[in-house]
Order: structure tokens, then sequence, then C-alpha cells
């Protein structure tokens, strides 16, 4: 079966949700239901313990594991004390880095994002970071212990689809962990594309939080990840750059002559 | 290099000239864009724009549903003391009005946070009037201390500070600043701040900036609508945020769009500013900065601020009284102005829900 593993655990489902965005708490488990997601994502900022029913947790199965996510943080300290935070508060070892020091574009910062990972990781975290898709960036990650890599389609939020393409592809090509297309992806062709391309998982909020029907969204987003991998893993007839005369140039070589 | 510099730059630019020269192909092509610029901000404010509220509306909501969600955040303010050394023309705070002056003790202050906290709020923005010798410095940072224990997030609505001042806040735990230019017209500024300390007009402009330079996470500013032509202070608020947000991509910045609103005190020369008006300024606010933060008060009517949920508000207060001690005591100091909404954060809590859209009580924490 067509698995994927990230921290040593086996992965039916390829579509992450997020659970910012959405217009109330309420619907989250509907929607984890029809995404059949096994990766929930949550901003530590917005967990309160104290109050039940405003705890995002409280409607975040415990079937599902929990990715805690840095959101809000500025630099690599702030992303550290985040993560041990979310431990302690129970969210499990899995965490997303997301560092942030630009609130006009809310870009990633990849040297500090590479800091936290590295500290994070000897600690015995799952780290994921979400990265601005470079390479050289990418293999940092890899080195300072990444369980995967999770580069940007599209800035956060803006739906724009798989703008990076050029550059996640290289990432899927020369890295050797999984990459996880996160931010961009509106619609579910887009994650589709993703997946045809090779891509390991997409991770999707936006799209499916602030859309009119957000658990039928999830659903869509579901099927559309797994048409993209079936695809991907059928292997795509090959596009061609240039084509292929039907009289070719070298077609005499093959008349019997020499 | 200061916000004055962009401040200069406008001051003898002929609004009414480029008002004049807006053209309705000009307002669909700037709708039409991804980014706009400075100008096309300006475009949005103007009249031949009100035509087009409708499609303005219908981006700033697209953009706001996709870099906010369907989420807005409530928070309340939480008066400490209402004494004051300034002379401002429009507020019921003014040194020369005969209310009732107090502060609250330690106690009283702690009191007020266990009553605010049981509504469930986690978000808290603390004032004072300018009065260095009542609410010093000192006394701003214990109450903050105090505060911390109830909220994830304490604000500051206080007199302006120096950045030393502000660096010891944030030490104490205040990652918000909210700071009002009240009017950028420098001559009305003169003239409203009849004495006082508040009437260095350069102090105030820097305010934000030494915020920003001193690290709190977010800075809040805005122009009192009604002490000037609006479209003017609402282009000048722009670009001041968008001078900080340049300045400063680690800070959060948010715009503030209050109205004036009756109070103890009289001031006359307001200008008219409509319901209408302050949905073209929010509006083109969104279009030229989709990631800014917009925050309504309670000087609103309740229908009119239901309406603007989905226009790109991202944080509403709830549950306010202006007055020194209003969740708690009996004993109140005087309120600042009348507020028009007073529904209690239960009610906004459903209010928010029935429109479709998540209230978010704690979105920060001190880690
Ligand atoms: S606006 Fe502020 S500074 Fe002016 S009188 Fe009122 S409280 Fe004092």
């Amino acid at each position: 079966m067509d698995l994927l593993k990230i921290g040593g655990i086996e992965l039916k489902s390829r579509l992450f949700i997020g659970t910012g965005k959405f217009p109330s708490k309420k619907i989250i488990p509907d929607v984890i239901k029809s995404s059949e997601t096994q990766v929930v994502t949550m901003a530590v900022r917005r967990v309160d313990l104290e109050a039940k029913e405003e705890n995002i947790l409280e409607y975040i199965s415990k079937d599902v594991i929990w990715l805690p996510n840095t959101s809000g943080a500025r630099n690599a300290e702030e992303a550290v004390r985040i993560a041990r935070l979310a431990r302690a508060m129970g969210c499990g070892d899995w965490v997303k880095i997301e560092v942030i020091s630009d609130h006009k574009y809310l870009l990633p910062d990849n040297q500090e994002t590479i800091k936290a990972t590295e500290i994070l990781s000897k600690e015995g975290f799952v780290v994921l970071p979400y990265m601005s898709p470079d390479l050289m960036s990418a293999k940092r990650l890899v080195d300072a212990g990444a369980a995967a890599v999770m580069p940007l389609g599209a800035p956060i939020g803006t739906n724009r689809g798989i703008r990076t393409k050029e550059l996640i592809e290289i990432l899927i090509d020369e890295i050797d962990l999984p990459i996880i297309v996160d931010a961009g992806i509106g619609k579910p062709s887009e994650a589709a594309e993703a997946m045809e391309m090779g891509a390991a998982a997409v991770l999707v909020n936006t799209a499916i939080a602030t859309s009119d029907d957000p658990v039928n969204m999830a659903k869509a987003f579901s099927l559309a990840v797994i048409a993209g991998r079936t695809a991907y893993l059928s292997k795509l007839g090959a596009t061609k750059k240039c084509a292929i005369a039907s009289s070719p140039l070298t077609g005499f070589l093959n008349e019997g002559e020499f | 290099m200061g916000f004055y510099d962009v401040y200069i730059n406008f001051k003898d630019f002929d609004y009414d000239a480029f008002f004049e020269n807006v053209t309705s192909t000009e307002i669909k092509r700037i709708l039409n864009k991804n980014k706009i610029n400075i100008y096309d901000f300006l475009a949005l404010l103007s009249p031949k724009a009100e035509s087009f509220l409708e499609e303005m509306a219908q981006k700033a909501h697209a953009l706001s549903l996709q870099h906010f969600g369907k989420t807005i955040l409530l928070f309340t303010p939480m008066y400490i003391g209402n004494f004051c050394v300034n002379r401002c023309a429009y507020c019921g705070f003014n040194v020369d009005n005969n209310i009732k002056r107090k502060k609250l003790s330690p106690e009283e202050i702690e009191r007020e946070a266990i009553s605010i906290a049981k509504t469930g709020l986690k978000h808290i923005l603390v004032l004072t009037g300018e009065s260095p010798n009542a609410t010093p410095v000192s006394y701003i940072i214990d109450a903050v201390k105090i505060l911390k224990k109830y909220f994830d997030s304490v604000g500051i609505e206080v007199y302006p500070l120096t950045q030393e001042d502000y660096e010891r806040m944030v030490e104490a735990g205040v990652d918000n600043l909210a700071v009002y230019q009240e009017v950028y017209d420098e001559k009305i500024y003169d003239r409203v701040h009849i004495s006082g300390p508040k009437k260095d007009y350069h102090f105030r402009l820097d305010t934000p900036e030494r915020g920003c330079k001193a690290k709190m996470r977010n800075v809040n500013i805005g122009a009192l609508l009604g002490l000037n032509e609006w479209r003017r202070e609402a282009f000048m608020s722009g670009l001041h945020a968008n001078y900080l947000q340049n300045k400063y991509p680690d800070v959060c910045i948010s715009i503030s769009p209050p109205r004036i609103r009756p109070h103890a005190g009289c001031f006359d020369e307001v200008h008219n500013v409509s319901d209408k008006n302050i949905v073209q300024y929010l509006l083109a606010l969104r279009i030229f900065m989709p990631y800014l933060g917009i925050t309504l008060s309670t000087r609103e009517r309740a229908s009119f601020r239901d309406h603007l949920i989905p226009l790109g508000v991202t944080k509403m207060s709830a549950g306010v009284s202006t007055e020194v001690g209003g969740h708690s005591s009996n004993d109140k100091g005087e309120g600042q102005f009348e507020i028009s909404d007073n529904r209690s954060v239960e009610e906004m809590k459903n209010v928010i829900l029935s429109k479709g859209y998540q209230p978010v009580f704690k979105d920060w924490m001190q880690i």
C-alpha cells in the first residue's frame, strides 16, 4: 500500500488540514471526518486550555495526529519556546515550525526556521518546517533533522496556487524527505497538481475554511489529493518539450541499408 | 527619517484637484490590480469612488477572508485612571471638566480583572488619561503585572512614552500598544490640543514608531474622525500604517477608525463623518493593506458594527465600560465618552457566530 511515512508513523491520507479561519470551531470535527485527514494543525497561541468551549483541542479528536504550529513566532527562540509549550500542554511530539517576521506578506524566515529545527529535532520533536522553497535552505533543514519539508506554493492565504512550482519540483527531485506543499493551494485541482508533481502531501486551510461549505470542500480536497497521487504513481505520460516529427530526420538509420 | 517627512510631503498636496481628476475608469483599473499604491489608495478614498462601494466591498471581503478567515478577535478596554493634565477640546477627561476623578488601587484592579476574566475574554487594553503624577509609568507597570495573571494579552492605551519606557512595558508583559494621532493636520492638532504635554505634535506622531522600536508585537494607530475632513485623515492614517509596516515588518500594525462621540465637555466644530464614509475608509484600507488589522470600538452602534464584520474588521471590543472601575465597582470614575454598543461579551459572541464568524478570545500568549 502507498503509505506516507513521517517520524516513524505511516499515514494513509496525504491531506493535512489547518484549523484557523473557520466560521466556528464546531464545524471542525465534521471537516476532519469528511477530509479523512490524519494530521491536523492548530496554532498554539489560540489554544486556551482553561476555557473548555474555547479550547480548539476539544474539537480535534485524538485519532488524528496533532500538529501544533508556532505561528506568532518571530524568531527561532520564540518558535522553540512555543514548541516546548505545546508539548507540555499535551499536544504530542509533532510540531510545525512557522517563523514569520514579515507582516506584509507573511513569508517565512528560512534561517531562523533552520535554527529552530536543529534545536527541536535534538529534543526529540518530529519537526515539520514551513519554508520558502529554496534548495540550499531545504538541504540545511535535512541536516538539521527535519522530518519533512513544507515549502509554500504561494504566500499564506492567497489561494493563488502553486506559483513556486519550478522550485518545489527541484526540492522534490533533490531532497530525500517528504515534501509537503503548504500555503497557497486554493483549489482541489491545485492540490491534485501538487500531488501529480510528486509532492508527498499537501496542507490546506484557507481554501477549506473560507468556502461556503467547508465540509464538502474538505471532501473535494480529499478526492483531489487521491486523484493526484494516483496519477503520479501511474506515471503520467511524459510531456515533451519539442514535437516529434512523424517522419523523423534519422529514420533512414532504420531502413536497413547499413 | 520619521513619519513627519512623509506628512510634510503631503502638506501642500492639492487633494481637491486630485479628487476632481479621479475617473470611473481609473477606479475600475485600481480594483483590478493585485497591489495598489498610495495614489490608488487616495483614489479609493475619493468622492468618485463612492459609486463603487459594492465593488470595493466585494474585493475587501475576499481579501479579508483570505488573510484572516471568518474570525473576529474580542477584547475589552479597562480604564484604570481618568486623571489628565491635558486640555483636549474633544475629550471628557479634559482637566477643565468637572468630572469625578478616580484611579484604581491594586486591589481594585485585581477585582476588575477577575470580573472581566469571568466573561471569557483573554485580551485586555489598559487605559488611563495623561497624568504622570496620578498614574506614572511605575503604576501602569504594576497594573500590567496584576493583569498578566488573568489575561494572555495586555495592551496599553496611555499617554506617549519614551522608547525606554516602552521597553519596560514590553518587559512587564505588554504586547499591544494603541496610540492615536487624533488628527494629522498639524494646525488643527495645535488648535484642539489647547494645553498640556499632548500639545507636542512631533512627540505624539513618533510614538507608534517608538513602540515598534521597543518591540511591541502589535501597534494600533488612527485618527479620531471628525476633527478634520475625513478623507485627508483617512489617507494619512493609511500612509502612517504603511510606513510602519514597511519599516517594522515584524510588528503587526492595526488601524482604528473612531468617530467623535458625545462626552462631558463641548466641542462643536465637528466635521461630519457618515456611516458610508466609514465604510469607504475601511474598504480602501483593506484593499491598500491586505494584512492590516482593523479594530472597531463600541463607539459605533450595534447594527452598524454587525454590518462591518464581513468587510474587513479583525478585532472588536465587547462588554465595554469607559468608566474607571466600571466592571466591578459601585464607586466608579466618570467615563471618557458615551459608548454606543452596550452588548455583553456573551451577546457579542453570539452575534459574531450568527454572522457566520468565529469569535476568538485568545490569539496570543506570553512565552
Ligand atoms: S484625549 Fe486623552 S489626553 Fe486628551 S484630555 Fe482626554 S484623556 Fe486627556
